[in-house]
């Protein structure tokens, strides 16, 4: 199976085969992906970073990636500085970055943008982003996090919590544990509950999901919790959302019911869903997900750009 | 009680199995206004429809000394999947075809998510999957969302 020129747009554009293959190849970059080990075997090649929206981590673990396999990486730090600002359309930006490099990295405040950049762009394009639709790497890195700690996916008791109305991350990540076998579980207040169409998009694969609004009934039998931020702007009034957030925040206490081998994932950055005293505790696994988006976006780009020998 | 029967037209098309309720919006396809009516247009809301499927109910269209573009053919098919479109030349039928909804539309509707990049002055035309036939429900190849309200939504 071949990975080499391949646009990654969407995680639904990925089979379970592929995302297996991706699992493999992400596993074999830990080393480099750590400094442990070196490699230049992509030198020469050039990542066209685009960033219309502003990222810490994502736009980082991109650069480190690339930097780690002798690529080197292009960027507009200032988007305010461009011909975007000058009304130029996305789909001329996209041609011309494209001229500059070999795989062009896109994240965009509106949906659907990585999709029309794969369409104008003859390299290919990784969506970091787009509005609240997919973040496909997110979800790779999500599943590799999963398949490290437990060892597999199916079966395995996975509760999503917080906003899962306009959260993007667990949109995507329910395709993709769909396709795995896990058994779902989304636990936020009926104002922010997963949205009747994803959770008929997933139910058309063989899931079947639980919906709640009470964690402490779900957390004892629960293999993976995936923690998500509740935005504050989403509740018109504030003691509201004290009242939601508070009911959802994790800390030991709330643990107190919880397997021993429980982990703990969110894709930061936290407010505070989730106590600094769980950091400490072996459940805790967001800080070494977050590193995860490291050896997971050396993979494809490795795949992508046809790289040969590691 | 009286029985109105609209009269049998020369030439041009009958669009008949309109989706009971929709008429408006076939003439709204066909771009129908005060500028541009120069032949009779007869619509019939909520008839009786012998067709399975219907509800007992249908819309129908005619319009005289026309005939419709496949543009607008596929429009219809998007808020009427069982309509049949009937070409009249000379008091008699000279085709009659089932409108048919493609796997794939393009630029016919404009996607319902204002955020969608196909909604940003961007060169390129809104494409959609079409997810089901009946009812017709479209998903948006770029931003992924399903599209509500496809007559608030045709070009």
């Amino acid at each position: 199976m071949s990975f080499y020129d391949k646009d990654v747009v969407s995680i639904r554009d990925l089979d379970r085969k592929q995302i297996d293959e991706i699992m493999k190849v992400s596993e074999k970059m830990v080393p480099y992906a750590m400094g442990e080990k070196r490699t230049k075997v992509l030198e020469g090649r050039i990542l066209g970073n685009l960033f219309f929206e502003p990222s810490t981590r994502t736009r980082l673990s991109f650069e480190s990636a690339a930097h780690r396999l002798g690529i080197d990486v292009i960027d507009v730090s200032e988007m305010s500085m461009t011909s975007i600002s000058k009304g130029e359309t996305l789909a001329d930006t996209i041609r011309m970055v494209d001229a500059y490099c070999d795989v062009i990295v896109l994240r965009h405040p509106h949906e659907g943008a990585a999709r029309l950049a794969a369409k104008f762009s003859e390299n290919p394009v990784i969506n970091a982003g787009d509005g609240a639709g997919s973040h496909p790497t997110q979800t790779l890195l999500d599943l590799f996090t999963i398949k490290r700690a437990k060892k597999k996916i199916g079966g395995l008791n996975i509760v999503l919590v917080g906003d899962l109305k306009y959260g993007r991350t667990v949109h995507s990540l329910i395709d993709a544990l769909a396709v795995f076998g896990a058994n779902l579980t989304f636990v936020a207040p009926e104002t922010l509950q997963m949205p009747e169409d994803n959770v008929d998009h997933i139910k058309r694969k063989g899931a079947d999901p639980y919906l709640t609004d009470k964690l402490e009934n779900v957390i004892s039998k629960a293999d993976v919790l995936y923690v998500t931020r509740i935005q504050k702007e989403r509740f018109p009034d504030p003691s509201e959302y004290n009242r939601v957030a508070g009911k959802y925040r994790i800390d030991n206490e709330m643990l107190r019911e919880a397997k021993k081998d429980l982990v703990v994932l969110h894709p930061l950055p936290r407010v505070d869903e989730i106590s600094p005293e769980v950091d400490n505790t072996p459940h805790a696994k967001y800080f070494e997900q977050a590193f995860n988006g490291i050896p997971v976006r050396m993979a494809l780009l490795y795949m992508i750009l046809g790289g040969e020998g590691l | 009680m009286i029985e109105i029967k609209v009269a049998p037209i020369r030439n041009g098309t009958v669009i008949d199995h309109i989706t009971a309720g929709q008429a408006l919006n076939v003439l709204k396809i066909l771009g129908v206004n005060e500028y541009n009516i120069d032949s009779t247009i007869s619509v019939l809301i909520r008839v009786p429809s012998k067709k399975e499927g219907t509800g007992g109910w249908k819309d129908v269209v005619k319009v005289e000394d026309r005939e419709l573009d496949p543009k607008t053919v596929d429009k219809i098919a998007l808020i009427a999947p069982n309509a049949t479109i009937v070409i009249i030349r000379d008091y008699s039928v000279a085709e009659k075809k089932k409108v048919d909804l493609s796997q794939t539309i393009s630029g016919l509707v404009k996607c319902s998510n204002p955020n969608c990049i196909t909604n940003m002055h961007e060169p390129v035309e809104p494409e959609f999957d079409v997810v089901s036939k009946e009812p017709p429900t479209l998903r948006c190849k770029y931003c992924d969302r399903k599209l509500y309200n496809i007559s608030d939504n045709l070009i």
